[in-house]
């Protein structure tokens, strides 16, 4: 062979004897039959034996497991089924125009929408106050939102980065009622005394800032409140698709000379516009099904309004504030109906938000109190 | 005391990479063997299919004959009976994060059942003192947490946690290789010791390691094996002319 | 005259990008001073209403003054922990599976995503559906049923948390290192002795983080307490009997027309956000810390 080998330095005792040569090679162990050490060794061993190969704990363990996984699929089963039932009443007396006939009350003459009393119901005042006060919502709420999140993730000095994430989070989290609380004390009145007068004033020619409504609740309370809460999750969700965009991106903008609003603008916001489009359609999600916040504002009338600054209901809120004192059987059903109308659409447009944000982060859970 | 190994025809699969292709080996009781090769030959591979390890990954697959003993690893016991009689040392260091050092040494009883406390101790004391641990760790066995550790020690506590459930064959994938060369030389130390009550299969990239602890020494390359004899043969004379080429440096 | 256009040109970029870092601020300012403002009014207020009595005595009737929302708290914890007791288990038990069994599975997809979107559902649809389950029919097999209680309201509560407490789970196991898990298995450990004791036990401060995330989510929920555990103005332990909680009491004061009420509205109010904004921190603080003290 080849000169060339290498020198390895093998100590020679390694080699004094050939495998299958008895113990005691290094010179140190004894070869006393079964020392304490080695009885307990084979204690040990035979314990270990005697074991088993623990299958059926596995299976069973995973089982468990799987079954309570499950349970996901279950809660919606139930909340389907449940809904389902209680509405077959109402879909099969009303029907589908449930959701956009009108009757006329025959002492005024005017269109009337939800007589328990008399048996007539209509769930359009519901859907339109939904609606108009979500929408309104996420006009106050998408430009300030988006405003943040550019700010916080391209502008921020980094030592505030940490307190206004936090803040923002900490937002998210507040319950609706204490959003109703300080709504129904301090927006309210501030909204009575001098936002809607000036509103009405100013914007009354458009006809949306007609109706004279002194209380100061309505869509306008409700879409400010409402903006409130859903700006941290847009905001948010929307710092977290721009995060996503690649720091190569960025710095191909930079790079053509771009000032940094152009950077944002092209190299950012550009990237991550499905993103975002996700987030404000979590937004309009949350929107949607928000309950108390809005119930304690929005004045409960279940009449539809041109005006911005007249009282309205939404449909979570007339089931918040109905369901639990319904009296007929068809009530309870018109009502029931309404909660599987929510459900279904806000499936919808979480499952749509979703699957937009997903596409921009790639499967990267994105986590939203 | 150890029992030798024996390879029949092993072949293996990660999903369609036909990593091991028709391994025979014997290696010896109360001996250690090495297996050296360049990166992805398949060495590491090998070892996890000693104890059945390949399979905690969904798309690996094995056929052909291993026996430990005279048990059949495939054929005659589920996974979890094999890893009861083989050690593993990994290349990384990883103790139980949560766990105190007397803790991590006494995993591998406690959590199959065994709760004996003062045959637990004697356990830890004796199983840390086979890896050369117990005078560096004795006071603190129970207070400070087996991450707390140096890289060193921590490898050295994985041994002991490997030995306190007196397996029959050690299996150690690199075990130096994430070590500074103090530490290494230290777990060498600890390798010759233990040959003597076990059957050591050693993974290494370092050739004067292999030299240093090992009696027999596999060479792999692509997935074959293709020498395996004893060690100054392989490194003085070897057969092969890859062999010859691997370890003055040519590749690898 | 190309140097002039140019010039121009640059300048209305300048102009812009000033106007655009203009706005960011303003939107910043516009939504953040507000907001302290809030919590500032609502500490203000709140603390004024806290004292002894707010902790251990009933409200009074109709807006006599003094009395406490002791009532409130004791039914929330009431409710809490059977909402505990239900979600955090389950909850716990699915993330298990998405991390440990499912991962990669088309089946741990879907899961994942229907608890994503079971998150957005509004809470008042749990409430009309547990109504529907159970405070609405005669039924042997239903436990508590045919009335307003307690148990229906726990039930609600606990059943909102799953999906949470399966995502933030599932998250914190993922972390755990693989090195950590094999080791358990080179051990000759049983797969489900090694879930228990070496990931999950590994990955538990985040776990208990994201149980405690949850938990202040649906201490704050009132629309599925409203037709479920309808509220309650004396002191009640019993799962059979409708029970008083604290955001349900919160809700009913403020609407009240008794100033007094409201007094106790803003107390509640301050000890739930206290509850959250300890809650938030918390996790905040594990999962900045890394979930994992000393694993690689």
């Amino acid at each position: 062979m080849n000169a060339n080998v290498p020198e390895i330095h093998l100590s020679q005792s390694q080699f004094q004897s050939d495998p299958g040569a008895p113990e005691g090679q290094d010179g140190s162990e004894g070869r006393s039959p079964q020392t304490d050490a080695e009885v307990e060794s084979s204690a040990i061993r035979k314990f270990l034996l005697s074991r088993g190969n623990s299958a059926i704990a596995d299976r069973g363990f995973q089982l468990l497991m799987v079954l309570c996984a499950l349970s996901i699929f279950g809660i919606v089963v139930l909340i389907a089924v449940e809904l389902v039932k209680g509405s077959r009443l109402s879909w099969n007396t009303i029907g589908l125009d449930f959701f956009y006939r009108a009757f006329i009350d025959p002492d005024t003459k005017l269109p009337m929408y939800w007589d328990p009393v008399n048996g007539h119901f209509s769930a359009l005042p519901f859907v339109y106050g939904t609606l108009v006060s979500s929408f309104l919502a996420l006009l106050l709420a998408v430009p300030l939102a988006i405003g943040v999140a550019v700010f916080l993730t391209e502008m921020c000095p980094q030592a505030l980065r940490g307190p206004l994430a936090f803040l923002t989070e900490l937002l998210a989290a507040i319950p609706s009622v204490i959003y109703g609380l300080w709504a129904v004390f301090i927006l309210v009145p501030l909204l009575r005394e001098h936002v809607n007068p000036v509103l009405q004033k100013l914007l009354g020619w458009t006809g949306l800032f007609g109706a004279d409504n002194p209380t100061g609740l309505g869509f306008v309370a409700a879409g400010v409140i409402l903006a409130v809460m859903i700006l941290p999750i847009i905001s948010s969700l929307t710092r977290e698709v721009m995060s996503a965009v690649p720091h190569s991106q960025r710095e191909a903008v930079l790079a053509l000379g771009a000032t940094r609003w152009e950077m944002i603008r092209m190299g950012v916001l550009r990237n991550a516009r499905i993103g975002i489009v996700g987030a404000i359609i979590l937004g309009l999600g949350r929107a949607l099904g928000e309950t108390m916040a809005v119930t304690m504002v929005i004045g409960n009338t279940p009449e539809i309004s041109r005006s911005l600054l007249a009282n309205g209901t939404s449909m979570a809120s007339v089931i918040a504030n109905e369901y639990g004192e319904a009296t007929t059987d068809l009530h309870f059903s018109a009502l029931t109906e309404i909660a599987l109308a929510l459900f279904i659409v806000t499936i919808i447009v979480n499952a749509l938000a979703r699957i937009l944000v997903w596409v921009v982060t790639r499967g990267a859970p994105a986590r939203v109190n | 005391m150890g029992v030798g190994i024996e390879v029949i025809n092993l072949n293996a699969w990660y999903g369609t990479n036909h990593t091991l292709q028709d391994i025979n080996l014997n290696m010896p009781a109360n001996h250690a063997t090495a297996l050296i090769g360049p990166s992805g030959c398949g060495k590491s591979t090998f070892v996890r299919c000693l104890n059945r390890m390949h399979e905690t990954n969904p798309i690996a697959r094995a056929t052909g004959t291993v026996r430990i003993g005279d048990l059949d690893i495939y054929n005659d016991c589920k996974p979890v009976e094999i890893r009861r009689r083989v050690g593993m040392v990994f290349q990384r260091p990883n103790p139980f994060p949560t766990m105190s050092i007397y803790d991590n040494v006494a995993a591998g009883l406690k959590l199959n059942g065994y709760n004996h406390r003062r045959v637990l101790d004697e356990i830890v004391e004796k199983s840390l003192k086979n890896s050369a641990l117990w005078d560096e760790v004795k006071d603190d066995l129970k207070k400070k947490s087996g991450a707390s550790l140096s890289g060193g020690q921590q490898q050295r506590l994985c041994i002991a946690r490997a030995l306190a459930v007196d397996p029959e064959v050690l299996l150690m994938d690199e075990p130096a290789s994430a070590l500074d060369p103090v530490s290494t030389s230290k777990i060498e130390d600890l390798i010759f010791q233990l040959k003597s009550q076990y059957t050591i299969v050693i993974v290494t990239h370092n050739m004067q390691q292999a030299a240093r602890v090992a009696e027999k020494t596999g060479f792999f390359l692509n997935g074959r094996m293709v020498e395996f004899d004893s060690t100054h043969k392989i490194f003085t004379n070897p057969s092969d002319k890859r062999t010859e080429d691997y370890i003055t440096g040519r590749f690898g | 005259m190309r140097a002039g256009a140019n010039d121009l040109r640059s300048k209305f970029r300048a102009l812009t990008d000033g106007v655009a870092t203009g706005l960011a601020i303003l939107s910043t300012v516009l939504v953040v001073a507000p907001l302290i403002a809030i919590f500032v009014y609502l500490i203000y207020k709140g603390a004024s209403s806290l004292n002894l009595a707010f902790f251990t005595q009933l409200p009074k009737p109709e807006g006599e003054l003094g009395g406490g929302m002791a009532n409130a708290i004791l039914g929330s914890a009431i409710l809490l922990g059977l909402a505990s007791a239900i979600g955090i288990p389950i909850g716990i038990a699915g993330g298990i599976f998405l991390a440990e069994f499912g991962r990669g599975t088309k089946l741990a997809d879907a899961i994942r995503f229907t608890a994503d979107v079971l998150n957005g559902v509004p809470s008042i649809v749990m409430g009309v559906a547990i109504y529907g389950l159970i405070v609405k029919p005669q039924s042997h097999f239903i436990p508590f049923s045919g009335h307003f209680s307690a148990f229906s309201g726990g039930v609600a509560l606990g059943i909102m948390m799953i999906p949470t407490v399966c995502r933030t789970s599932e998250e914190m196991l993922l972390m755990v290192p693989h090195a950590v898990r094999e080791a358990a298995l080179a051990l000759g450990v049983p797969n489900w002795r090694s879930v228990l004791s070496i990931t999950l036990k590994t990955a538990s401060p985040g776990v208990i983080t994201g149980c405690m995330l949850a938990f202040a989510r649906v201490a704050g929920e009132t629309a599925p307490l409203l037709f479920t555990a309808l509220g309650n103005q004396f002191w009640s332990t019993s799962l059979n009997e409708p029970i008083a909680a604290l955001p349900l009491q919160i809700y009913i004061y403020a609407l009240s027309p008794y100033d007094d009420l409201h007094r106790l509205a803003w107390g509640g109010a301050l000890v739930l956000i206290v509850l959250i904004v300890v809650a938030v921190s918390l996790v905040r603080y594990v999962t900045s810390r890394g979930v994992l003290k000393g694993a690689n």
